[in-house]
């Protein structure tokens, strides 16, 4: 249904369906034709990143090892995104559902999902609706089963590998890759790690097909996604749109009529400011985003938000490699001092530079993204950040 | 300070003595008393075979995870980017206020401890706080003082 801003307003994710019937479509699938269906459909991770994750469950499957593992990464904390408690809170069934179809799909029997810490008041709610499912799908004769792990407030357990990490009981620092998770991922077995929404997703290309669902979106992102709106806007909440809009068309539904930037995809993601939001498509064509969108207006210090994005990661980067863990530090002090006039304003350039070397040097996506807030910020709004 | 007494025994029964069964225990043992001493880390290692600095080296990496002494209430405000844009700092004086104490610090009588956190997922519905396990939106200078209120005479 389109509206008058030419946004399409979608209802897939938080549809209610029948588990069991779409289950039982999937479970009398071959897994190579599971997977057929979901790279068909085009879908890639929800999470941010954006994987093919047909392809990742191709990967999985083709491990020898017997023994493989499921895992669901729900330690949403990217700043600005909230839409996986609400997928947990409202829809958990088709999460679940999601997880034993990828678990048909690589040959799991085994199911972890990660929780933050920060949205543990959800867990008795979950618990009870878990223990309904597994009684279904024993009804329905399939052997799998789901457990909870919790994090403890540690926003790097979001990169998969410190996930791993953190469920083997250690520090949740990010390992190297190779090998990828498909080889060696939660107790080095063979992992398939989804995000929650992108699970939720695959119920309803198993429920619609992939060629209905592939109709959604454009080329290069296909279908919908649930996006997580605050900031500067007076409809802040969580909103499923179809794929493919420019920032401008985002900006007429949910700016407040003063927007001067768009911080797409969280403190790891990209800031586009108003000149740029007719030609700024939001997808993996232009800014990707595991669903976070903050409006800004022009009563807001963009140095402000550079300075607690910055804070953000000095803080929350693991210190495992040197680029991320000074790097955070120095970008942070940087603008600081530039901001005091302890530094002439050219000294931008250089932590720009810092920021670039970090993109490549860092160990994991943590240090290596921080340079895109920093660089779209720094050069968009360079006078906010020196006076 | 706390006695650990038979908690580590009782959550390792419950949990397993596997190295993964180390979250599950660090975070039961906080979940009864905010925090965690020497002592229990110690029993912890015991419990599980392995050293301590192992026991302290995953605890220590998690937030939390607090091996500093924190009161029974934990008031942990949200300071990202959303939640400080809308209110975030009133909150935080109206607590400190109210509680006579800073951020960072714990009550005299153990009930609360107020810190300041990274995005706990409530940006729509800013400022945020989560007081142990429980998260409060949409507050205001008003809000929260009755919040707490109702905290002190639990």
């Amino acid at each position: 249904m389109e509206n008058n801003t030419g946004l399409n307003k979608v209802d897939l994710i938080f549809e209610k369906i029948d588990p069991k019937e779409v289950l039982t479509k999937a479970f009398e699938m071959t897994n190579e034709q599971i997977i057929q269906e979901v790279l068909e459909s085009g879908l890639k991770g929800r999470g941010g990143a954006g994987f093919p994750t047909g392809l990742k469950w191709k990967y999985t499957a083709s491990e020898k090892d017997p023994d493989k593992y499921i895992v669901c990464n729900a330690d949403e904390g990217e700043p600005g995104t909230f839409k996986d408690r609400e997928i947990l809170d409202r829809v958990s069934y088709k999460v679940y559902g999601g997880m034993a179809i990828a678990s048909k799909a690589i040959g799991a029997k085994n199911g972890i999902v990660y929780l933050r810490g920060e949205y543990r008041f959800l867990l008795p709610q979950l618990m009870r609706e878990l223990e309904l499912f597994h009684k279904m799908i024993d009804e329905i004769g399939y052997d799998f089963r789901i457990r909870y792990c919790m994090g403890s407030g540690a926003y790097i357990c979001g990169e998969e590998s410190a996930l791993f990490e953190s469920i083997q009981g250690d520090r949740g620092e990010p390992r190297n890759k190779p090998p990828y998770p498909t080889t060696s991922g939660v107790f080095y077995k063979p992992t398939s790690i989804n995000n929650v929404e992108t699970l939720v997703t695959v119920m309803e290309i198993i429920k619609h097909g992939a060629k209905t669902y592939n109709q959604l979106g454009t080329k290069d992102s296909r279908g919908s996604k649930v996006f997580s709106v605050s900031g500067d806007t007076p409809t802040p909440g969580i909103f499923e749109l179809e794929l493919g809009m420019t920032v401008q068309q985002f900006v007429n539904e949910f700016g407040d009529g003063d927007t001067k930037a768009v911080q797409v995809g969280g403190a790891s993601g990209f800031c586009v400011p108003r000149k740029k939001f007719n030609e700024t498509i939001i997808g993996f064509e232009g800014v990707p985003t595991g669903g976070s969108m903050k409006l800004f207006n022009s009563s807001r210090s963009m140095y402000n938000v550079l300075h607690n994005y910055l804070d953000f990661f000095a803080e929350e980067s693991c210190g495992q490699c040197t680029p991320c863990r000074v790097g955070c530090q120095q970008l942070l002090k940087g603008v600081q001092n530039v901001k005091k006039g302890d530094v002439k304003s050219t000294y931008l350039n250089e932590l720009v530079k810092l920021a670039d070397t970090m993109k490549v040097a860092s160990k994991c996506g943590l240090g290596q993204s921080v340079g895109n807030a920093f660089r779209t910020i720094v050069e968009n709004f360079r006078e906010e950040i020196i006076y | 300070m706390y006695q650990v007494g038979t908690l580590v025994k009782e959550l390792t029964e419950k949990h397993g003595r596997l190295r993964e069964s180390l979250m599950p225990i660090l975070q039961g043992i906080v979940e009864r008393h905010s925090y965690l001493t020497d002592d229990a880390m110690v029993e912890v290692a015991k419990e599980l075979d392995i050293s301590a600095a192992e026991v302290y080296g995953t605890a220590s990496f998690y937030t939390f995870l607090d091996t500093k002494v924190r009161g029974k209430y934990i008031i942990r405000v949200c300071k990202t980017i959303t939640c400080s844009m809308k209110g975030k700092g009133e909150i935080i004086e109206t607590i400190e206020d109210m509680l006579k104490i800073k951020v960072g610090e714990t009550t005299s009588d153990r009930m609360f401890s107020l810190l300041e956190t990274n995005c706990i997922g409530w940006c729509h519905k800013a400022p945020a706080i989560l007081i142990n396990d429980l998260p409060y939106t949409e507050l205001t200078s008003e809000k929260v003082v009755e919040i707490i209120k109702g905290y002190m005479h639990k």
